[in-house]
């Protein structure tokens, strides 16, 4: 059966994607923070409507830590560095905008390929929620290598960490989702408070090996 | 919780609840790290990170007369017994090696006396982190524990505060992550396969349930589940394409993590690997883990053995070596059977032992000789013989020469292949000779020749490198009866 339970949960799974893409093409680095705010925002309505439909009180404590910490703190300590280290200016993307969207178009699609007909048991809400979070997982993976600032880095991989909270909370019944939301936020905490202290403001190939062994002098 | 006095054999080990033992070796270290944080003075600090590190390695010893029964939360087996006493036993010997490194620090200014502070508190947050990954019976609480080994490692790789430095923790910081995001999403899609078997709740997602639950999971969720823990706990191992932060970590922080990280961290994401390959193994119907693991084995194997020889850093070259011998571990869990599974136990110890001994020895050399860079470093045996010629045990050992015991492993893991699939073990011959030479040809122009480079005194901890590399040789000459027995089983348990 397939009421307005579902249809909510699928908007909302459906809503994370839509956001997703909207980091894709951003290039400035205020609006991706604007949109990584947003970003989390949704993901606190999907968590509280996934508290309300399983009757799991303890997923509101999780859409409250993604409402008070993901959505406004962290793009708030983010939008601070980034005025402190004075980039925001464009951001470097290694591939144009339009590549880039329909790349992430082909990985909603594989997403949605994979996963579908893995979870034909599941029951359709959490089979949508996994589908769709693999999706975002998916795309946050693609804005981390195709953005080489470290700071709209740490953006594709907040919205990647979102999506997998989507995915544990879509899972029904799973234990530890606050914990395990917790365990993250302590790790996003690390992040963007390394980013602070270490004023990392250079490029960060963080897949280029060549130009670390290079800058290094391992090369003859 | 009920305290035990009673030293029982194995055999007799059904009882019910948590023991003292079982969380001595989680609690000991994160009280420790609480204390540490909490006293300012750096040489009692440094005792008692050692005397912390040898309490943990003593609850972890009585672990083997005294077991305790599985709950939700905690489990002790065969198989992890193994890991956990390697952990708490190399986490005593880095301690008391850190003890004498971390005061030539301290005396050239690399690091000053608050660091050191954070810097003891941090080493018992991260024993306390891959103790606990160890010894989870959960496969949430696992991941939550991997995930704060992670972040401790990361702070420490860091703590230098040089470029290279931050550069190379922000590195693995951002690929551990990633990995570490990667393999919850798999440890979800394993709590889903289970779900409608074992119903939903905390149930499905302990260990042992998922164990003798295995055979009834939905085959196709398990395989992705096992990509994405392959690709996510992978990484942690440092398995070929997700590498990358390997070496810059091993390199940049101080050496005492240098050593922790090859000899236990790896083997921390290689434990949790073999658990969920174990689940794939019950389920006929999944697809077998074998070859994928093989397939990554021998990329990083013979990817390493290549990148060997361009190496200008002598940190970075035992780094790559770590690469190498990962590969070959997790190629032979990949070959199974009980001799591959044997076979991979032997080597994973093996590894462990060796390459921190020689992470030891390299950091005092470095120390004398003020850089890591091994133009700068030469006739090691002639101006500093003890260290000099320990080096070249260390190498010689790592790079599987007779009679050591890393060379006892490698034999059984290519004689075993060959009889199985001669193809595949002509390339595991071909990577670990690339290796053998590569190393070789360093290990000369740091060893012998004329001395280059500063010669000063050197004040090392000889002890932990000699403890570790004692008890490779006695292994490689003559393995105790109840050790193998012991080893046997667990590679019967693995399949």
């Amino acid at each position: 059966m397939l009421g307005l339970d579902f249809d909510v949960a699928h908007m909302l799974a459906g809503g994370l994607v839509l956001v997703s893409f909207m980091m894709l093409y951003q290039d400035r680095l205020y609006a991706l923070l604007n949109v990584l705010a947003l970003h989390a925002f949704v993901l606190a309505l999907a968590f509280a409507w996934q508290a309300h439909i399983q009757h799991a009180p303890h997923l509101y404590i999780t859409a409250a830590i993604a409402l008070g910490f993901k959505a406004m703190l962290i793009p708030w300590a983010l939008r601070r560095i980034v005025f402190r280290l004075g980039i925001h200016r464009e951001i470097e993307t290694v591939v144009g905008i339009g590549i880039t969207m329909l790349a992430g178009i082909g990985l909603v699609a594989l997403s949605l390929e994979v996963m579908l007909p893995v979870t034909t048991h599941a029951d359709p809400v959490t089979r949508e929620d996994i589908a769709l979070a693999l999706s975002v997982v998916l795309i946050g993976l693609l804005i981390m290598v195709t953005r080489r600032n470290a700071v709209s880095q740490v953006v594709g991989f907040l919205s990647l960490e979102n999506g997998v909270n989507l995915a544990a909370a879509g899972a029904q019944g799973m234990p530890l989702v606050v914990e395990i939301s917790v365990a993250f936020s302590v790790l996003i905490a690390f992040i963007v408070i390394g980013i602070f202290l270490f004023r990392i403001r250079e490029r960060f190939d963080t897949v280029d090996l060549q130009a670390l062994d290079s800058f290094r002098g391992e090369r003859r | 919780m009920s305290v035990s006095v009673r030293g029982t054999s194995p055999a007799s080990r059904e009882r019910y609840g948590t023991t003292m033992n079982e969380l001595g070796v989680v609690l000991v270290p994160l009280a420790s790290a609480a204390l540490l944080a909490a006293i300012p003075g750096y040489r009692i600090s440094a005792r008692l990170n050692v005397l912390a590190s040898l309490i943990s390695l003593l609850f972890a010893i009585s672990l083997l007369f005294d077991r305790p029964a599985s709950n939700q939360y905690l489990l002790i087996d065969d198989l992890n017994i193994v890991f956990i006493l390697l952990n708490t036993f190399v986490g005593f010997t880095t301690s008391a090696f850190s003890a004498s490194y971390i005061a030539h620090e301290l005396e050239s200014g690399r690091l000053t006396a608050r660091y050191l502070r954070f810097y003891h508190a941090m080493f018992q947050l991260m024993l306390f982190g891959m103790n606990l990954a160890l010894i989870a019976n959960n496969i949430g609480l696992m991941w939550v524990a991997v995930e704060l080994a992670t972040l401790t490692t990361v702070v420490m790789v860091g703590i230098y505060r040089t470029h290279e430095a931050i550069e190379a923790a922000w590195k693995y910081f951002i690929l551990g992550s990633v990995g570490i995001a990667l393999a919850l999403f798999g440890t979800i899609l394993v709590y889903l396969a289970a779900r409608p078997v074992i119903g939903e709740g905390m149930d499905a997602m302990v260990w042992t349930n998922l164990r003798a639950g295995a055979h009834a999971f939905d085959p196709a969720l398990l395989n992705i589940a096992f990509i994405f823990l392959l690709l996510g706990y992978g990484t942690k191992v440092g398995l070929a394409p997700m590498h990358a932060w390997l070496p810059d970590a091993h390199a940049e922080g101080p050496t005492p993590i240098s050593a922790v990280l090859s000899g236990l961290l790896l083997n921390v994401a290689l434990y949790a690997l073999l658990r969920f390959k174990l689940l794939l193994s019950a389920n006929a119907a999944a697809i077998a883990p074998g070859p994928l693991m093989i397939g990554l084995g021998l990329l990083s194997l013979i990817f390493a053995g290549f990148m060997l020889y361009r190496r200008r850093d002598i940190k970075r070259l035992f780094a790559y070596s770590s690469i190498e011998h990962m590969g070959i571990i997790v190629f032979a869990f990949g070959m199974a059977g009980p001799l591959g599974n044997f076979a991979g136990l032997l080597q994973m110890t093996m590894h462990s032992l060796t390459k921190s001994a020689i992470f030891f020895a390299v950091g005092h050399v470095a120390q004398v000789k003020g850089t890591q860079r091994i133009a700068e470093m030469g006739g090691l045996t002639e101006s500093h013989p003890v260290l000099g010629w320990t080096l070249v045990a260390g190498v010689a050992a790592i790079a599987g020469l007779p009679p050591f015991g890393v060379f006892t492993s490698e034999f059984l893991i290519i004689s075993s292949t060959f009889a199985r699939q001669p193809l595949l073990a002509i390339l595991v011959v071909f990577g670990v000779l690339i290796s053998f030479g590569a190393l070789l040809l360093r290990l000369t122009s740091v060893a012998f020749g004329p001395p280059r480079g500063p010669t000063g005194p050197v004040k090392a901890s000889y002890a932990p490198i000699f403890a570790h590399l004692v008890l490779v040789l006695i292994a490689g000459i003559w393995l105790p009866g109840p050790l193998v027995a012991w080893f046997q089983h667990v590679a019967a348990m693995l399949g």
